[in-house]
């Protein structure tokens, strides 16, 4: 029987492809690398490797521990490296406006109950639920991909992140 | 739709018929014919390329079964095509196109399958982990061909939502995935909130998946979907965009061949390896290989404002401006 190596990618170790032209322009394809986006990035900068209307993928380089963010509507974070652990809080009062797209920045710790955490590892995707405030912490360096919607954090790189050539 | 009332072929097989479109299969071959042409390809290939048409309920754009026959959604209505996006069918005036009702195409394509399907072969799987689809008639395999599709609410493992995998509900680790960490995340979760601390194994439970080139939802976002899917050996059918698609690739290697939308000549090739993003434009065609089973997350914008922005010409066709 044949022994199958998966392989993932990791911020140490990634192998990236890319669009070999025929006839077209490469920035049509938007091609980046969420492990080189990260690996440039400040912690936790929401940097959109994606986008489809107002719909985003966001690269974030987890290191340390992040700011506190409310979230108007569900969004999902999907570690592709590191071990991160993501806490999450039920605010006593409305934090973010229920309408708004994105998560914002909150200055400080909510008030509210604490729902739990989950630690999380590669491959493993956490739901940050509407409504609540969640904060990440990675002891290393990982890496989370957002799936969210464009918010006022959302950051815009695609010049320096996707191949033009 | 018409199921003509002859008899079984001697094979076994039953003849299909919808509008102008004549379906038959013989051991090796299925033969499509319309007014002003006919057509043949390989009836495996034939299969999975229905197979996904069908659970897909056609998909968005236009599913391409080779360069001549194919399905456009019109989403209510579904357009059948021979020849209508090759240049020479459509140069010689033989290219042939005919609108039909959603569920009326469905119903004719899912009769096809059920007949056409024998014991043993299943469209969905790789070609190194199902039997054969060729010979006479020989038993069915409804079980395989109407599988259901995973469609997440909020996400796979919220209580009330899809389900995990397990050996126990019927989904072993893939053979090409024997190597993918089982473990799960370590969820703390404060009394009152087991419903909404939730978190899984993304890895694993495509680890699991019995099928290939099949895109189920897993998350949502709104409209934001998250369909990953395990892709082995090629998609089968050429899939033509009608809104901006974009994919990131989880596990392993895809190599994709980008084509024009409408007349097929060579735009591009995309190599996408683990931890890369690219987006497939709104006028392109594109196939891929998969040489090793991989992971593959396709990212779907299922806002219902999109057909009528396609119809209107405001879709973007480029992802983004840069």
């Amino acid at each position: 029987m044949t022994d199958y190596k998966t392989v993932f990618g990791s911020l140490e170790d990634y192998a990236k492809g890319g669009v070999h032209i025929v006839d077209d322009d490469p920035k049509y394809y938007a091609f980046s690398n969420i492990f080189e986006v990260a690996s440039q990035a400040a912690p936790y900068e929401k940097i959109a490797v994606g986008k489809n209307l107002e719909y985003v993928l966001e690269a974030i380089r987890a290191e340390g521990t992040s700011e506190w963010r409310a979230t108007p509507h569900d969004e999902f974070a999907l570690v592709m490296d590191g071990t991160v652990r993501i806490e999450l809080c039920d605010p006593a009062a409305e934090l973010v406006d229920a309408s708004a797209g994105g998560s914002v920045t909150l200055d400080e710790e909510p008030k509210g109950n604490s729902m739990g955490t989950v630690t999380a590892q590669r491959g493993h995707m956490t739901m940050l639920p509407a409504g609540k405030a969640y904060r990440m912490h990675c002891d290393g360096v990982g890496v989370v991909l957002l799936q969210t919607i464009e918010g006022p954090d959302t950051v815009y790189r695609w010049s320096d992140i996707c191949q033009t050539f | 739709m018409t199921i003509t009332d002859e008899a079984p072929n001697q094979l076994g097989y039953r003849q299909f018929r919808v509008g102008g479109f004549t379906f038959s299969r013989d051991e090796y071959f299925v033969t499509v014919e319309w007014p002003t042409g006919n057509h043949q390809m390989p009836v495996d290939h034939w299969l999975r390329c229905t197979q996904r048409d069908v659970a897909w309920g056609f998909f968005y754009g236009i599913v391409n079964f080779d360069s001549v026959i194919g399905t456009m959604n019109h989403y209510g209505t579904v357009d059948m095509f021979a020849g209508r996006f090759n240049e020479a069918y459509r140069r010689a005036e033989v290219d042939y196109n005919e609108t039909f009702g959603h569920e009326e195409l469905l119903e004719c394509f899912k009769a096809m399958l059920s007949d056409w399907t024998n014991e043993g072969y299943d469209p969905f799987a790789a070609p190194l982990e199902t039997g054969t689809a060729f010979g006479p008639s020989s038993g069915s395999n409804d079980e395989a061909v109407t599988r259901r599709r995973v469609v997440a609410d909020r996400m796979v493992s919220v209580p009330g939502d899809e389900p995990l995998r397990s050996d126990d509900s019927g989904f072993p680790v893939n053979r090409a995935f024997a190597d993918v960490d089982q473990g799960e995340p370590v969820i703390d979760a404060a009394p009152g909130y087991e419903d909404e601390v939730c978190s899984f194994n993304l890895f694993a439970y495509l680890s699991r998946s019995d099928v290939t080139w099949n895109p189920s939802v897993v998350s949502a976002c709104k409209e934001s979907l998250y369909c990953p899917t395990t892709e082995e050996f090629t998609l089968p059918v050429i899939h033509g965009n009608d809104r901006v698609e974009w994919f990131v690739q989880l596990s392993d290697e895809i190599q994709w061949d980008v084509e024009d939308r409408d007349t097929g000549s060579k735009r591009a090739r995309v190599i996408m390896r683990a931890g890369d993003v690219a987006a497939m434009p709104a006028d392109i065609r594109h196939t891929g290989y998969s040489p090793k089973r991989s992971m593959l997350l396709v990212w779907e914008n299922g806002s219902p404002r999109i057909p009528e922005m396609i119809a209107k010409g405001e879709a973007p066709v480029h992802p983004v401006d840069f």
